[in-house]
């Protein structure tokens, strides 16, 4: 192979991945796989382990190879060239600080290869971008997680690449720690204006993070867009259920008059509106956020309002959490529905036992087609208690 | 309470018992023998003393004798770490399935007699053997001999030592953490600059121990020069110690004194180069 590393490593623009494939013997881990990540974003590739979120991550980097499709940064095609050769750093989930040597030859070990003459100092710089100045002589294992993550972050951030991927870089943090990375990892991309591909299985850190999320699943991404429309209006019921919970039902559309969608459910019509029905015909799926939707005592006289309403059902379960109280609520014909409630008052809305009466703005509901699988995307255990 | 932080002493006391009657008490015997003067004129007796001339006539007498066996060991260790490192490498990553095959292999001399495989060694190098006619025939060969030659005592250790380098370079290279090695990728180091920069650094505890485990037992071994060498020109201190002890009549003082210098200066060199390449620190 012909000596090209310096022209790749100058490559700049777009990260594009062209209907790229990874087969492992008859495993597809990445199934034609098309993406454009603008220069510049902070984009998020999230699912659950084993979707191929790592294998893509791994293919840009270079430590692996396609078994087809092409990579590209900006025109230039990165096919086939080893990792040393782009423009692109990983910070490892593991961290992968190299033991042997201190923070100071850690951060400067990429400037140091590519032959850039004050190392050591823009090593220092790097450190104080992560606010690890004051460790520059410790040794890897001197330090605790979080700092081993801030210095694996500054040592791919100081070769200034034009794509920094982050493969799970928070997951060894506890929770606290992971919130407050996650504040640094934003103030550092816009500070430093690279593009940064995260990958992760955590739904809140990647659309905490992200300006754009991709949802992958079984080597494909099933939808992508920014963080708040991918919540909004899911359209599989994988992304329903991966991102953040829903309430799905099945049913077939009785009516759609350009506006709305009626569908019947066997609790019952609601309407979804046209531009959310994501399935016009036949049998749909019609779904709804749980937070989305309102208790009612049954006895009471509902103030519908062109809301959606079903029930009576009864509720089965009430679990207090501070700033909201869940309700889990038996309803015939639909089974369990989940409810979030924020907690305005002192008073819970219901109690274990309760009749109640469920309701939705139409403008919190989707559909989607009517051959989606219900549990796509639910966590295993909870498929388990749930069945 | 009290019986347990007793514990840890008791549970010392077998191990230390048999330290001391085994090791260290023969070892301060072994000191004064090195000290004692012989009865002039009755062979074979002796007085204590502190005879510091049996140490100046060891190593004005037999100072070659040690040149030769830091010499021929630190050649041996030099040819297995050469031979080994490789091998150990494509064990630890090149050689998936046949890995296991390969570990037997490498420790399946153990299962024959050390001086068996010497002793088979003295017919792979005899001078009717295909590589030393081959050798010959390309006259290629100073002297027209392997056996009773350096070289012969160096192919011996190098061979007999081959397993304590692999073993625990393979060790250290199969512990590696793969992403490290593929961290060095992605910050800009190609396959060379990595195996140096990353991979050969994080195989030091192993290339230490490997080094150490050959080099030490190989500049005390005799069975190599005894059974490989010449009886005048490659002879190590081991057999020196050998001969004094058990063939010369009077010798014992003078063996005492070898052992201990030898031990001296090789725990002189080992604690230079551990301090030289040290690395504890590596997790």
């Amino acid at each position: 192979m012909a000596r090209r590393g310096p022209d790749l490593r100058g490559a700049t623009g777009d990260l594009t991945l062209q209907s790229v494939t990874k087969e492992f013997g008859s495993f597809t881990a990445v199934d034609e796989l098309d993406l454009v990540v603008p220069r510049g974003g902070f984009f998020a590739l999230l699912g659950p382990s084993g979707c191929g979120k790592t294998t893509t991550l791994r293919m840009v980097a270079g430590l692996e190879q396609p078994t087809s499709g092409r990579v590209f940064i900006g025109s230039t095609d990165l096919t086939g060239s080893r990792p040393y050769e782009r423009p692109v750093n990983t910070v490892f989930q593991s961290y992968a600080l190299f033991p042997h040597l201190d923070i100071a030859g850690n951060v400067a070990f990429g400037p140091r290869r590519r032959g850039v003459k004050d190392a050591a100092a823009r090593a220092t710089e790097a450190l104080e971008l992560v606010q690890m100045g004051h460790l520059a002589d410790r040794k890897p294992g001197q330090l605790s997680g979080g700092q081993q993550q801030r210095v694996a972050v500054a040592r791919a951030l100081v070769n200034r690449p034009e794509v920094l991927l982050l493969d799970e870089p928070l997951g060894a943090l506890d929770l606290k720690l992971r919130r407050q990375m996650q504040v640094e990892l934003k103030r550092i991309q816009t500070e430093v204006g690279l593009t940064f591909i995260h990958v992760t299985h955590d739904q809140e850190e990647a659309m905490t993070m992200a300006d754009t999320v991709a949802v992958m699943n079984a080597g494909r991404i099933e939808q992508m867009g920014p963080p708040a429309e991918l919540y909004d209006l899911p359209r599989t019921a994988f992304v329903a259920n991966f991102l953040g919970q829903s309430n799905l039902v099945r049913g077939t559309v009785a009516a759609d008059d350009g506006d709305v969608v009626t569908v019947t459910t066997r609790a019952g019509q609601v309407v979804v509106p046209s531009a959310r029905a994501t399935a016009r015909t036949g049998d749909v799926v019609m779904g709804v956020r749980p937070e989305k939707v309102r208790l009612e005592q049954a006895s009471d006289t509902p103030n519908l309002n062109g809301d959606n309403m079903v029930g009576p059902g009864t509720v089965v379960d009430v679990s207090f959490s501070g700033v909201s109280t869940q309700y889990i609520v038996d309803v015939p014909g639909l089974g369990s529905w989940t409810v979030f409630a924020q907690n305005l008052g002192v008073d819970a809305v219901a109690r274990r036992g309760d009749s109640v009466l469920l309701m939705w703005n139409p403008y919190h509901a989707f559909t989607l087609p009517g051959d989606e699988d219900l549990t796509a995307g639910v966590d295993p255990d909870v498929v388990e208690v749930l069945t | 309470m009290r019986s347990r932080r007793l514990a840890p002493y008791v549970l010392l006391i077998p191990g230390l018992a048999w330290l001391t009657i085994f090791f260290i008490i023969p070892l301060v015997q072994l000191g004064a023998v090195s000290l004692q003067s012989g009865f002039p004129g009755y062979p074979g007796y002796y007085y204590r003393d502190v005879n510091v001339g049996n140490y100046a006539s060891a190593l004005t007498e037999f100072g070659a004798h040690f040149g030769r066996s830091i010499l021929y060991a630190g050649l041996a260790t030099l040819f297995t770490f050469c031979l080994a490192y490789p091998l150990a490498y494509t064990m630890a990553f090149k050689a998936g399935r046949w890995r296991n095959v390969m570990l037997i292999c490498v420790v399946a001399p153990f299962f024959t007699s050390f001086i068996l495989r010497t002793i088979a060694w003295r017919q792979i190098l005899a001078d009717d053997s295909p590589i030393v006619r081959t050798l010959n025939a390309l006259d290629i060969l100073p002297g027209g001999h392997l056996t009773e030659t350096w070289v012969a005592v160096v192919a011996g250790l190098t061979y007999n030592f081959l397993p304590f380098m692999v073993l625990p370079i393979y060790a250290s290279l199969e512990r590696a953490d793969p992403r490290l090695i593929e961290a060095g990728g992605d910050l800009y180091a190609n396959g060379f600059t990595t195996f140096r920069t990353v991979t050969v650094p994080l195989s030091m505890p192993g290339i230490i121990a490997g080094t150490l485990l050959t080099f030490i037992p190989a500049a005390g071994d005799y069975v190599n020069a005894e059974l490989l060498g010449s009886d005048t020109s490659t002879k190590m201190v081991g057999n020196v110690i050998e001969s004094q002890f058990f063939r010369v009549l009077g010798g014992f003082p003078v063996a005492a004194a070898l052992s201990f210098t030898l031990m001296a200066l090789i725990l002189v060199m080992v604690v230079i180069y551990i301090r030289r390449f040290g690395t504890e620190e590596l997790v």
